[in-house]
Formats: C-alpha cells, structure tokens, sequence
C-alpha cells in the first residue's frame, strides 16, 4: 500500500511541475496590459510605467522569473494581485469556502437524488420508469447550464418570487465569518432565521450546479448496478431466495458502488467548472467568479496563483479518490 | 415555501427589531468591489464610492450636485498674491471614527493633512510602498509631485501648500479623492503593530460613515458617524451589497432586496419609470464622447475637410441607436454641467449634401479612411463598434469609404496616441475635478500631442487662451477665456464631438435626499428612508 | 467480477456484416433513432438556411425592436419567433444559428480527434520516454477545469469563434489521446499485430492501417460525446464574452447579448438556449445509441 502510495504522489510532482509553467507562461502570453488597463484614458507616462513594471518584475529574463516565482510559490507567496494589492492566497482563502460550500450542497444532492434514481432505473429496467429516468438524466445532462439558470431565476425569483435573486444571505443578517460556510457561520451567529436564509440563497446554485453531476451519477449507478445484477454472487443470492430488496440493498449495491464513488470523486473538476458558470450567473463570492472576473480585469497574479491553486485542489482530490478506491479495491494496485 | 419565506421575512425582521431598535437601513446594491479602501491608490469610482466619498473628507469639498467646491476639512484658505502659496486653516474638532480596531485619541490636526500628502510625494516615507505594487495613480496623474514644492506646518491647525508655478484648478484638485485625509495616528499605531496593509484593508476616516465590515465580492457595511463635525446621518446602517450583474440589480431592486441600484441598462429604464415603487432619477453625465481625427496626416489636416466630415455624421441616429435615450448631443469637447460651458456656441448641422460639396470644393475625393472602435464599453460610448458601424453609412453617403478597426483596449489606447496614427478614434473623457482645464488642456493641449491629444491638434490661439486660463485665478476671467477657447475649438473642428452621456439612477420611492453628483460619485450625505 | 464473459470476436466478423448488425442495435434504441432525426433535421436547417430562414440574420430592422412571438400579443406572423433587441429576426438568427453550432461541432472534433489520435498513437507505440512525457502533458492539461483552461486560452489566443474552437478542442484532446494508447497498449501484443510486423510491417503503416482500425469503436463513442461537449463549452465561452462576438448568431453570444432582457422579453433568452439543448440532446441521445450498438459487453446484458 506505502508503495501504492508513494507511485501516486511521485506521479503528481512533475504535473505540478507542469501545471506551474502552463500558469506562469499563460500569463506571459495574455495580451494586454494590467498596467495600461488601470489607467484607462489618463494613460501613465513611460517612466511611470516602466517603474510600475519593474515592481511587478516584468523586467528580468523569463527562466530568472520562473525559479523566483517557484521559489515565492514554495513560502506560500502566490504573489499579489495587480487591482485589489492584496495577496493572492488570502483572496483564495477568504472566497474558496463559498466554492466549496456550493459544490459540496450540489455534490450532496446530485448523490442523494442520482444514486436511488439509478439504482431504480436498474431495477425496473426496461420499464416507463426506466425511460423517464433515463430521459431526464440525459436531457440534465445536455444541460446549457448557464440557460437553466436564468430559467430558473425568471421562473423562481423573477416570477414566482420564492426564492432570492442572488448574493449568500440576507443583508439583514450580519456576524463575522468563522468557518467561511455560511449554513455553519449562520447557526453559530444564533441570529434566529440567518440558517434559513442562507439556505434559501443556496437552493438555486445548488440545483444549477448539480444538474449534471446528477445526471452523470445516476446513468452510471445504473448501468453499474445492471452489471452487478448480471453477476453469479447475485443471481446465486437471488436463487436462495433472499428477499430482492436485500439482495439489491447489501449485495448489488455495495458492489456497484465502487465505480460510482470513483465518479462522484472524478466530478470535482467537472464541478470547479461548472462554478464559474454558475457563480457568474448567481453573483456567487466564490472563486469560479473571482477567476473570470480577473481574466477580464487582466489580473495577471490572480490569474496565475488561482490557475496554480485550483489545479493543486484538483490533484489533490483526485489523489485521495484514487487512494481511497486503492483501499476499496486492492486489484488496481499492481 | 410561500409560507416558509414569509415566515422567514417575519422572523428577520422580529430578530433585526429587536437588536437594533429601530436602526434606519439602507441598501445600496453596488455595481462592482471596491479594489482597496485607500481612495489615494486607486482610480476606479468604484472604489471611492466605498471609501472616499462616504468615509473620508477632504481639504475642500465638492458642492454634491455640483462642479463647484466648498470648504471641507479647512474652514478657508488664502491663495498668495502670485498664486504659489495656499493656506490652509483647518476646521476644529474634527473626530476620527471610532471603531473596534481603532480609538482615536485626538481631532483631526495639520500632522494628518501632512500626512495624507507626504506618503504620496515622499519615497522615503513609510507609507509611500506600505502595500506591494502601491502607486499613486491620481496623485501623479494630475501631476502632483512636479507641482508640489513642499507641504509645511505653519501651527497645528495651519497647513501651507507652495507650488512650483501657479495652478488655478490646484482648489479642485484638493476636492479630488486621492487627496482624502487619513489618520497619521491611526497610520502610525498599524506601523507599529506590523499591520500597515491595513490601512488599505480597514479604513478609520472623518466622513459621514465609519467602516464596519467587508465581505470579499459581497457586502460592505458601514454605520453613520457618530460624532460626524457635520451633524450625524439620518440613516444609521449603509450597507454595499455587491451585485456586478445590472439585470440582477435591478430585479433586487424590484424585490426590495435593495434601495438605490446604479448603472441600469437602458432597456429596462420603461419598465424602471413604470415602476410604482421606484424613482428613476436623471442627470448628464461629465463626460464627452469624441470621434478624434489626426490633425497631422492629410487631408485632415485641413480644418474644412474635418467640419465637412463632421456635417456628415447623424448625431441623431448614434443617440437613437447607440445610446437608447440615454445621451445627449454633444457641440462642445466639455458637458452641458461645466461651469463655462458655451451655450452660444451652434453646432454643425447634419446636412450630407453639404458636406459632400464642401470635401469636393476641398479637392478631397475618393477618401477612404479607418475609423477605430473601442472594444470595450464606457460611460460616454456604450457601444463603440454599433458607433463606427453608423458613422461608416453616414461617411459613405458623403462618398467617403470607411473601414473600422479595434485592438485590445490596452493597446488600443496605446496605439491611438502615435502621431502618425492612420484613421479617426472614437474615444472620450470623464472628468475628474469638474474644471474645464482638465478636459480642454488635457485633450486639445499641445503638451497632449503624441499622448492624451488624440487629435494629435496643436493651435497656437487655443492653447494661448487655455495656458492664460490655468494661472488665472478670478473665475469670472477663466469662464470668458474658456468659452473663447470653445469658440475656436468648433471653428477648428479637430473632433466630431459626439454625445454626453446621460446617467439614470433607479431607487425605491422611500429613499429621499439623494443628489446625484456630476462627478460620478455616489454619495450617501444627507439621504433618508422611509419606514 | 472476471473477466470471462469477454471473448475478443470483435475482429471476426466481416466489414458489411458488421455495418448490418450495427444498424441493427441502433436501429432498436427508440432514443437513438429519435435523436437521428431530429440531429438530421438540424443539419438540413443548418445547410438550406439561407434558402428557408424568413429574414436575414443580420439586418436590423428599426421599427420592430423586441417584437413577442407570433402567439401572443403584440405579435405578428412576420416574425415567427419574434425579433430581438435591435430589431432582427429571432427565427432566422436561430436557424443561422444551427450552421455555427454544427461547424464548430465537426472544427472541435475533427481537430482534436485527429491530434488526440496521432499523440496517442506514438505515446502507445512507442512506449519509455515519449509515452510517459506525452501522458505527463495530458494530465497537466487535465489538471484544470476545462472551462477555466478554455477562457484563459481564449483570453490568450483573443476572443473570437475560431480561438474559442482551438482551445476546446485543445481541452478535449487529451480524452483522445488516453483512449487512443489505452487501445493501442492493449492492441499491440495481440496476435494480428505481432503477426503483421513479423511479415515486415513498418510502424506508421502498423500503427494506421492495422492498430487504429480496431480502437475504433470507443473512439466513436468518444467523438460523439465530445461533439455535444464542444457545442456547449462554445455556447458558455460565447456567453461569457470570450467566444463568437456579436453580430454573429452564435446561440451562446445570442445568450450573452440577451441577458439584460431577462425579464422583459423572454423570448430573447429562452430561445437560443432551448436550440443548445435539443442540438446537444440530440448528439447525446445517438451517442448512447451508438455506444450501445458498438459496445459488445453492453448488447449482452
């Protein structure tokens, strides 16, 4: 297993190492100038800008850069951004909690709904209810999401009036940030009311954003549950006469679990970008939102430490996905 | 879940009676975040609509409404006899906010005017770098460091300003937001404790607001002033929820999840006026959106070949179909707002059929020219490409072919400013300190060429007047000098002036006392709410 | 869970018996065949739009800003579909539309197919150091969400349809390429295959006219899904601001230029999606049915 282990974690370091020059050269690349950009029509006079360009340390030989950026990467310095002047890691810190609190509300659903509409798809093979499950699950999964947004928000916030236009809670509520997660932040302020508020502004993104993690979840448990349901064990379980809800409960399922865990763990990157889509339409504090706004702002710092920073998140995550199907599943080992 | 949400409206608002005994609240749903809350290195308004209009004061404030200014900090000023020296007399009593990372333990005095300046103009000041990339943008845009001899503390309530050289727009200046006043007290007890980035972060001001809390991307809160020197705010509460999407202002403004919501789209401005609930407030913005030709190429070096092309252009058709009613006809390079604006002077009419004789009589025929597009939108051209496209059918009708181009806005601007620029730009001005110096010279001056005059247009009777009018300091002699300089400026024709923009502000009918401000800002001095 | 009841008889049978007997399993999938023809009826407007769209797609016509469908008030039978905010015809913008949609479909495809294919090949192949940098490249491109690697390279590249077209077919390469060497991998220790270089093959002709053929079927499967894929990534750059720019009538721009109409014209917005949706529906729908059809373990069970 230490081994097992030790291959996975070695096999990142040269990603990693990958990841940092796709970041550091995509910002190089970018055209147009974060300096010229800020100063608009009033425009800046060349020694001005040429001052301003050493600060940012635009003025050394690129190989030089490179190894004083992986060098400030290593001490946790992810730079600083261009607009804001603040540092990068805290920006990331301060606004990945509303990312993860959305993905993981969205993860959650999209497995309690897409797990039992597989598994019944699976069982009732064949049938109407098989069809419309399955359609739908298609149908959610060709989703433009950004359109079922704004259909959703005209429908339930435009016309129906139910739920909030956007933002994470009620202006009226007010208490310092503790965890970040505002359902934790809105019960420990006490405030009565704060927890249904922030989960009134919650239901919408978390609806857009696991539309197709949903989908994806409930064609697979389907089609790996018609596998496991094909298997001797199983159908040697279902001879003995065992009661079919046990046998679909404590035999099938566990089984075809496995290759389901490993998708669900496989849909975080599929959910980091689907959270840009979503927070933009949503006005959703959280990183997806905070990247796009930065290409367009030209926030070269901010577009290279968040590029760095979400693709470590990601190797990370799929790093434990893999250990843990590694302990699930020992054949993968070798 | 009709029934849950009411219960949940019901329960919120027992919870916020209840703690806060009827605290008057007001919601301003902002277009953006602010970038820092030290308004001195940032240019956005953006930015100073969360720290210096509402949180800082300055020297000389600008009259809300207005382009003129009035006394501030300073209770007056004398100006020396050859304009070089301005002194400052300082109002007393002035309180700091007192807030939970900050009591002061004295009034505002002449070290915190020092200050506020020093850390601008002096590298070896400690603030001067004290957050990484700091630079005063505003500062040294308006060219304070080569104006500014030296700043000196006459008494404690006195502070004197020498200049270099005279400099009537210096007042206006000192009304702008980089020259907001902050704590030297406060700045010099973050020192200490290791946290000058604060200063950036958590802003201790005089103005009408106090800074409370900021939320990244979502909401600033702010609460009145207590000890404010002009007497305390109506409201108590003045929250910033940050909502970059206009569509989604507006439905928060409609759902009453806000009170004022700025920058609507023009397409919802009907549904907006037919709104019971809603106010839709107006004013001309300070700004001018130009198509400048390049003065040193031929044929438009010929200011008869300009005004025939200018007599070529349907302003109409550009604010029907570019500004949707929400702009308005430009004649002269600076707005409607400004003070010494001329009325006087008639613009050009549109008439093709003249226009195209006149390029004939010119010998002008066959020309073909570009005209540059930006690729982004701004206050005083929503949409710089549907502009081109309309000026392109209306130089066509005139015999003239016309082909659009654009770059990346940064190179855009960049590009614009050589002198042997190929085609016209379309590009245009908001003002900053609402004096016609910085509009007329900063665009027309000859200084400009090769830089901010796009016409790349150097006339010697124009710039004699505009250099008269920046020494000047008797208002009345710069108004008659400027409205002369407006005068030649048509008669040379180095733009077609196109539109000024017109600023539309939606805000529920509970809301009283707003003023919108010329300047763009948004102030939040002097306004109510209704229960 | 072994594999026994897999047998490699996939390379038996001949080439028109095979074509029968997939026509066949697709032909039994209801959805499948419903997603055929609707695909085929989008590829016929695509084609004859300019024969059978009512207007053109890009004149702005000044007195009829915003008009509603037919149906409902204030409505005409001119324009069908209504008109949009500067007076253009909602229907025939819609039917221009599908042309875009589809080229970028075929663009994204072709592109990173045949690249994907081509690397995965080689890393396949020739295995040791070629193989383990070209699959290091791949994970560090599969390290990023798509969408975000996709806008910054559109941010890059400029904005336009064609950049956006690049970098998601850049984006989408690396599924074809691990697919592609998995097969190969599997592929090249089999019989035919040493048996053909024994007879002298030369690699390129190996790895093209004898390797390639038989990793086929996923990479039809694969093709397909990324198909559907590339139209929606297009749309979501297109309406954040980074893909087709207005006036094209890209239904992702179409989306983005209608976003301020939300709530005053619903047309503006519900239309150009509702297209993405039945175009891309409709790709998935023959998408399962061809996975269905090609995949032997799954036409079993």
């Amino acid at each position: 297993m230490l081994r097992f282990f030790l291959t996975r974690v070695g096999l990142l370091i040269p990603t990693f190492i990958g990841v940092s020059i796709v970041a550091f050269a995509f910002i190089r690349l970018l055209p147009g100038d974060p300096i010229m950009l800020l100063a608009g029509e009033r425009g800046v006079d060349p020694a001005r800008y040429a001052e301003l360009q050493a600060s940012l340390g635009f003025d050394k030989p690129l190989p030089i850069q490179y190894i004083n950026y992986l060098k400030d990467i290593l001490t946790g310095d992810f730079g600083t951004s261009i607009v804001t002047k603040r540092p990068v890691l805290d920006e990331f810190m301060t606004l990945f909690p509303a990312t993860i609190e959305l993905a993981l509300c969205a993860i959650i659903l999209a497995t309690l709904v897409g797990i039992p509409a597989g598994v019944l798809a699976a069982v009732k093979r064949g049938t109407w209810l098989d069809q419309s499950v399955m359609g739908t699950a298609l149908v959610g999964y060709s989703m433009p999401i950004f359109w079922w947004g704004l259909l959703l928000i005209i429908l339930f916030s435009g016309i129906l009036q139910w739920t909030p236009v956007s933002g994470r809670i009620s202006l009226i509520y007010f208490f310092p940030p503790v965890t970040g997660f505002m359902l934790i932040d809105s019960l420990l302020s006490g405030q009565s009311g704060a927890f249904r508020s922030a989960l009134s502004h919650l239901i919408l993104p978390t609806i857009v954003l696991a539309t197709i993690p949903l989908a994806v979840i409930a064609r697979q448990t389907r089609s790996a549950m018609l596998e496991v349901l094909g298997e001797d064990y199983v159908r040697t379980a279902r001879a003995k006469g065992l009661p079919p809800r046990r046998v679909i409960g404590l035999h099938a399922l566990r089984n075809a679990l496995i290759p389901v865990i490993t998708t669900i763990g496989l849909q975080v990157g599929v959910l980091l970008a689907g959270a840009i889509l979503t927070e933009t339409i949503f006005s959703w504090p959280g990183i997806g939102k905070w990247m796009v706004d930065s290409v367009f702002k030209r926030d070269y710092s901010v577009v290279q430490g968040g590029l760095l920073l979400i693709a470590g998140v990601i190797m990370i995550v799929n790093l434990v996905v893999d250990l843990l199907y590694g302990l699930i599943n020992p054949r993968i080992r070798h | 879940m009709k029934k849950l949400n009411s219960l949940l409206a019901t329960t919120a608002l027992a919870a916020m009676l209840a703690s806060t005994a009827q605290a008057k609240t007001l919601v301003y749903c902002s277009e953006g975040s602010p970038e820092g809350f030290d308004p001195a290195l940032y240019t956005s308004g953006t930015t100073f609509d969360a720290s210096s209009k509402n949180v800082y004061n300055r020297l000389v404030e600008f009259n809300i409404g207005t382009t003129e200014t009035k006394p501030g900090l300073a209770e007056s000023y004398e100006v020396s006899e050859d304009g070089l020296e301005y002194t400052f007399k300082l109002r007393p009593g002035v309180k700091f906010h007192t807030t939970d990372f900050f009591t002061p333990s004295r009034d505002l005095n002449a070290d915190d005017v020092i200050f506020s300046f020093e850390r601008q103009l002096n590298e070896d000041n400690s603030f001067n770098k004290y957050v990484e990339g700091a630079s005063w943008e505003y500062f040294n845009g308006m060219s304070m460091p080569d104006l500014l001899k030296g700043i000196e503390k006459v008494d404690d309530m006195t502070v004197k300003f020498v200049l270099n050289r005279p400099e009537a727009p210096f007042i206006a200046n000192m009304a702008m937001d980089f020259a907001s006043i902050v704590s030297k007290e406060y700045a010099d007890k973050l020192e200490a404790d290791g946290k000058a980035s604060d200063l950036n972060q958590k802003p201790v001001g005089t103005g009408p607001f106090q800074f409370v809390a900021y939320q990244p991307d979502a909401v600033i809160r702010f609460k009145a002033h207590p000890d404010y020197w002009a007497g305390k705010e109506k409201i108590d509460d003045l929250v910033f929820a940050i909502t970059t999407d206009a569509s989604v202002r507006q439905q928060k403004l409609m759902a009453g999840e806000c009170h004022v919501a700025p920058y609507p789209n023009p397409a919802d401005l009907d549904a907006l006026r037919a709104n019971d609930d809603l106010q839709l407030m107006e004013q001309e913005g300070l700004n001018v959106g130009y198509l400048a030709y390049n003065a040193l190429v031929a044929p438009f070096d010929n200011a008869k070949v300009r005004k025939a092309l200018n007599m070529a252009i349907n302003k109409q058709a550009i604010l029907d179909a570019v500004f949707q009613g929400s702009g308005q006809a430009a004649k002269n390079p600076i707005p409607p707002t400004m003070w010494s604006y001329n009325k006087a002077v008639e613009d050009d009419a549109y008439d093709p059929e003249a226009a195209k004789a006149m390029l004939a009589e010119e010998g002008v025929t066959d020309l073909s020219m570009k005209v540059w597009a930006m690729p982004v939108q701004r206050p005083y051209n929503p949409n710089a490409r549907r502009m081109a496209e309309v000026i392109q059918e209306d130089f066509s009708k005139v015999g003239v072919n016309v082909e659009i181009v654009s770059y990346e806005w940064g190179e855009y601007l960049d590009k614009s400013k050589a002198k042997d620029r190929d085609g016209a730009v379309l590009l245009g001005w908001t003002g900053d300190n609402g004096d016609p110096d910085n509009f007329l010279a900063v665009l027309l001056g000859c200084d400009g060429v090769g830089g901010s005059n796009r016409a790349q247009w150097c006339n010697d009777e124009f710039e004699a007047l505009i250099q008269k009018a920046k020494v000047v300091s008797d208002k009345a002699e710069r108004t008659a000098l400027y409205e002369e300089a407006q005068v030649v400026f048509k008669r040379e024709a180095p733009w077609a002036t196109i539109a000024h923009s017109v600023v539309f502000m939606p805000m529920s009918k509970k809301v009283s006392g707003y003023v919108m401000d010329p300047l763009g800002g948004h102030w939040f001095t002097g306004v109510d709410i209704a229960e | 869970m072994t594999d026994t009841t897999t047998t490699p008889q996939a390379h038996t049978p001949l080439r028109r018996g095979r074509f029968a007997e997939f026509w066949y399993y697709f032909s039994q999938n209801r959805g499948a065949v419903i997603g055929l023809v609707v695909f085929s009826s989008i590829v016929f407007i695509a084609v004859f739009a300019p024969l059978i769209a009512p207007h053109s797609p890009s004149v702005q016509n000044r007195d009829a800003f915003l008009v509603p469908p037919f149906w409902q008030e204030g409505g005409s039978t001119t324009y069908l579909l209504g008109t949009d905010a500067v007076g253009r015809d909602m229907l025939s913008r819609l039917m221009y539309g599908s042309q875009f949609s589809l080229f970028i479909g075929l663009f994204v495809v072709v592109l990173s197919v045949s690249s994907g294919v081509l690397i995965g090949l080689l890393a396949g192949y020739f295995r040791g150091w070629v193989d383990t940098v070209i699959m290091r490249i791949m994970d560090v491109i599969l390290a990023f969400p798509s969408l975000l690697l996709a806008l910054v390279l559109v941010a890059i590249l400029g904005p336009g349809l064609l950049n956006a077209m690049i970098a998601i077919a850049l984006i989408l390469q690396p599924h074809f390429v691990r697919l592609t060497r998995a097969s190969v991998l599997t592929e090249r220790d089999r019989e035919y295959v040493i048996a053909s270089r024994v007879a002298g093959a030369r690699p390129v002709r190996l790895m093209f006219l004898t390797i390639l053929p038989n990793c086929l079927a996923p990479l039809i499967v694969q093709a397909t899904l990324s198909f559907s894929t590339a139209i929606l990534d297009a749309a979501a750059l297109g309406f954040l601001g980074m893909g087709a720019q207005p006036p094209t009538p890209e239904w992702g721009s179409m989306l983005a230029e209608a976003r301020e109409f939300i709530l005053r014209a619903w047309w503006v917005v519900t239309l150009p999606g509702l297209a993405i949706l039945i175009t891309v529906l409709a790709i998935n729908l023959m998408g399962d049915g061809l996975r269905d059809a090609l995949d032997p373990k799954l036409k079993k069970s």
